[in-house]
Formats: C-alpha cells, structure tokens, sequence
C-alpha cells in the first residue's frame, strides 16, 4: 500500500476555496440551536483566520447515506478576526459508538488554519446532556479537566437554545484533541 | 456537564483507551522553523477517538452543489488569465487503495504572479482581474478528478529573512469516512524552493514528502493546449485500520 499523502497547512488563505460552501447543516427553523465560542492560540489571543468544519447526526442519530438529503449533517464556518463562530443546527441524537455502544449526543469539530500543519480534531457535547454524557465512551476515557473542555454550557432558552464552547489550541485551558486519521 | 461523574464501571476502559500509543504525527503539530506554529500547535498528547459511527461516516457532496465548469479556474470571468494554463489531474485513493468515488475536492491558490485573491495578502504582485484562484469537482467513478488551471507563482511570506514559498495549489479532500479528511499543498517538480521551504521539509518521511510533488505527464498534457501534471491522493493516516461500513 502506498503511503498516505501528508497534511500540509490550510494557509491564511484557506477561505478563497472553502467559502463556497459554508452554512451547509445551518438548519434554522423550529427545534434548532446555536453552538458557537471564540478559539484563541496558546497566547490567548483569537484565531480569526480559521476555517471549523462540523460533522453531526441528526436528531435520530443518522447520517448520510441512512439520512436523505437535504440533511448534510455537515457545516462550514470561518472564524471572525475576533476568533469567533457560530453555528446553527439540529441537535444530534446519540449515535453508535465504536462498539455498538451509546454515545451522548455529540459534534465532531474539525479547525483547519495557518500554522496548523494537520487539521485538529475535537468534539462538542452539551451540559444538559448529563446522564447521556456521563455514560459516552469517550467522555468517561478523560480525566475530569479534559472533559469538560469539550462540553458546550447551555446559556440561553429563548428565542433557542443557545451553547458555548470555546477551543485553546494551546496553554492552560487547552482543548482536548483527538488524533485526526 | 461540570460536575458529571464517570460510572464506577467505565474505569476499566479508560485505563484501555488511554493505553493505546497515537503515532506521532508526520508533519507535527509543532515546527520550529515555521514559525506560526509555535503558538497554535497543542502541548497536550492526541488522544484516540475510538471509531464510532461518527467517524464512520462523511459527508455527500452531491452533483447538484458541484458545476461541471467549477473545475476549470481559468474560465468564469470576462476574459482568460494571464500565465501558463496546465491541467492538473490525478486519483484519490482511501487507506484501503480503493478510489474515492463521487467525493468532493477543492483547490485553491495564487495567480501567476504569486498573489492570492484576498484581501490579507500584501504581496505586492499584480492581481488578474479573470483568475479568482479557487475550483472545485467531484471524482468520478474510478476515483480521478482533472482541474484546468494556471501554474501558480511563488510568493515572498514573513516566516523569515528572504522566505519564499515554492509554487503550490492547495488540496482539500474528502473521503469514505472522518477520518479520511484532507488538507494538504501540491508542488511542482523541480522547484529550486522546495529544498529551503519549512512547511515542505517538515514533512520527516521523505517518501510521503515526495509524494507531494506532482510529476509531468505528457498523458495529462494536451496537444498545442496546455502542459499536464500529474498528483494522486492517499487518504488515511498511519491508525488507519479498514473497518466494516
Ligand atoms: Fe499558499
């Protein structure tokens, strides 16, 4: 087998080829909700040159080919230079996990920027989810800190629900990553 | 989920799953000599997502997001852009060296003169009012995707005295599953800059550097048209076990 072809950097410039196609899963009608959170660098100071994908089931916990279009369950969004984004989806069901077990409903996050030689992998789950989050798989192979930087805070009711998570690339509040392949 | 307590019965399994060794990545994270990686690289160990169905899955692009005529950059505007028109085109293979069927890949790049479409660059090189710089397509049945293009030019960047990096398009590829994602740069062969350049030498295996430069092929050259290069795509990185779909 041949090798894999390596990861090179997105680039400053990532958003001339991958605007296009942004706001794919930003599904904005009754029972939807906001996720969104700044992602800053180990100095504390904001990303706003990143491009984030968002990866998710719906609410039954499918995903493409199982759910049909115009379900994606994928987003793009670009940070602001403020290091922000925001997304607007469907909560995820809980989906299968590695071995047929349950895992808590969840996002898989993607960041693609300058300076990242790979893309960086983590996840969002959501603090009313508790006993859910309390029994997924992946959660419970954390230590306490580390799982948290992967919950989102549920903040607002009205006019929908509305969670916030930020990503630190580096530093005391690091975000947990996950190995990309 | 503050205050969320793991189930006594899970502690077997985190002490499994934190057991398993991450391969080191290849680039890594961080990269001295590139300089924006020092404070954007994470200090902590990759953990291992164990391969749900999350990770099982990716997303479908079909037809009717992507235009046949996104594939050729060089059309689209008033007129045709200046520099040298080749065709890029190659195969995308999963981990397995099955093709990538009907899946989505994205280029975008410099113009001739090494300037970007954007308002961030600053390099002062003229931009060209018929080349946006980005396409799109999905492979086709065997696997393979072509783009009409032109050779984009190298550029001066701020990483260090005199840096420049060598001619590149970058690649953003899907694949059968998450964990398949790809973003990654294409080079041209013989590129005097490649030697010098600190994203491309921090790749350690010089085999997977290598198979980033894309070679001539007078079989993706067209007659009194265009010069054709050839880059095919591996997808898959070094945990990559074939699972059941
Ligand atoms: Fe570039």
């Amino acid at each position: 087998m041949t090798t894999p072809t390596p990861s090179q950097t997105a680039g400053p410039f990532v958003s001339i080829g991958t605007a296009w196609a942004t706001g794919d899963a930003t599904i904005d009608g009754e029972g939807s909700v906001v996720v969104s959170g700044k992602v800053f660098d180990g100095a504390g100071d904001p990303v706003g040159d990143a491009m984030m994908e968002f990866w998710q089931a719906d609410a039954e916990g499918r995903f493409p080919p199982e759910v049909p279009p115009p379900w994606s369950g994928f987003a793009r969004v670009l940070t602001a230079p403020d290091g922000s984004y925001q997304l607007v989806t469907l909560k995820p069901g809980a989906v299968p996990g590695a071995s047929g077990e349950s895992q808590a409903p969840h996002i898989d996050v993607s960041i693609f920027a300058r300076g990242l030689q790979q893309r960086l992998v983590t996840r969002a789950y959501f603090s009313d989810e508790g006993p859910a989050n309390a029994t997924d798989p992946v959660l419970a192979a954390l230590p306490e800190a580390a799982r948290a930087t992967l919950v989102a805070e549920r903040e607002t009711e009205e006019p929908r629900p509305a969670y916030r998570l930020d990503f630190w690339l580096q530093g005391g509040k690091e975000t947990v990553f996950f190995a990309p392949w | 989920m503050a205050g969320a307590t793991m189930a006594g019965g899970q502690s077997s399994m985190r002490a499994e799953m934190t057991s398993l060794d991450v391969p080191a990545p290849d680039p890594a994270y961080y990269c001295p000599a590139y300089r924006s990686t020092a404070l954007r690289s994470p200090k902590n160990p990759l953990r291992i997502l164990p391969a749900g169905l999350t990770e099982r899955r990716a997303p479908v692009f079909g037809p009717s997001r992507v235009r046949p005529e996104d594939a050729d950059l060089t059309a689209g505007l008033a007129g045709e852009p200046l520099g040298e028109r080749v065709v890029v085109a190659g195969e995308v293979l999963d981990a397995a060296g099955r093709p990538v069927r009907n899946q989505l890949v994205e280029i975008w790049q410099a113009n001739a003169s090494g300037r970007y479409n954007h308002s961030m660059d600053k390099h002062p090189a003229p931009l060209d009012p018929n080349f946006a710089g980005a396409g799109r397509c999905l492979t086709d049945d065997l696997g393979r995707y072509r783009f009409i293009t032109i050779k984009p030019g190298p550029y001066p960047w701020q990483n260090h005295h005199n840096a420049w990096r060598p001619a590149h398009i970058h690649f953003s590829v899907f694949g059968t599953n998450f964990t398949e994602r790809l973003v990654t740069q294409m080079y041209f062969p013989g590129d005097p800059l490649l030697p010098l350049d600190p994203i491309y030498q921090s790749i350690r295996d010089k085999n997977a550097a290598l198979a980033l430069v894309s070679r001539f092929d007078l079989g993706t050259t067209v007659e009194g048209w265009a010069l054709g290069y050839r880059f095919d795509i591996v997808l898959g990185g070094p945990t990559v076990t074939p699972v059941e779909l």
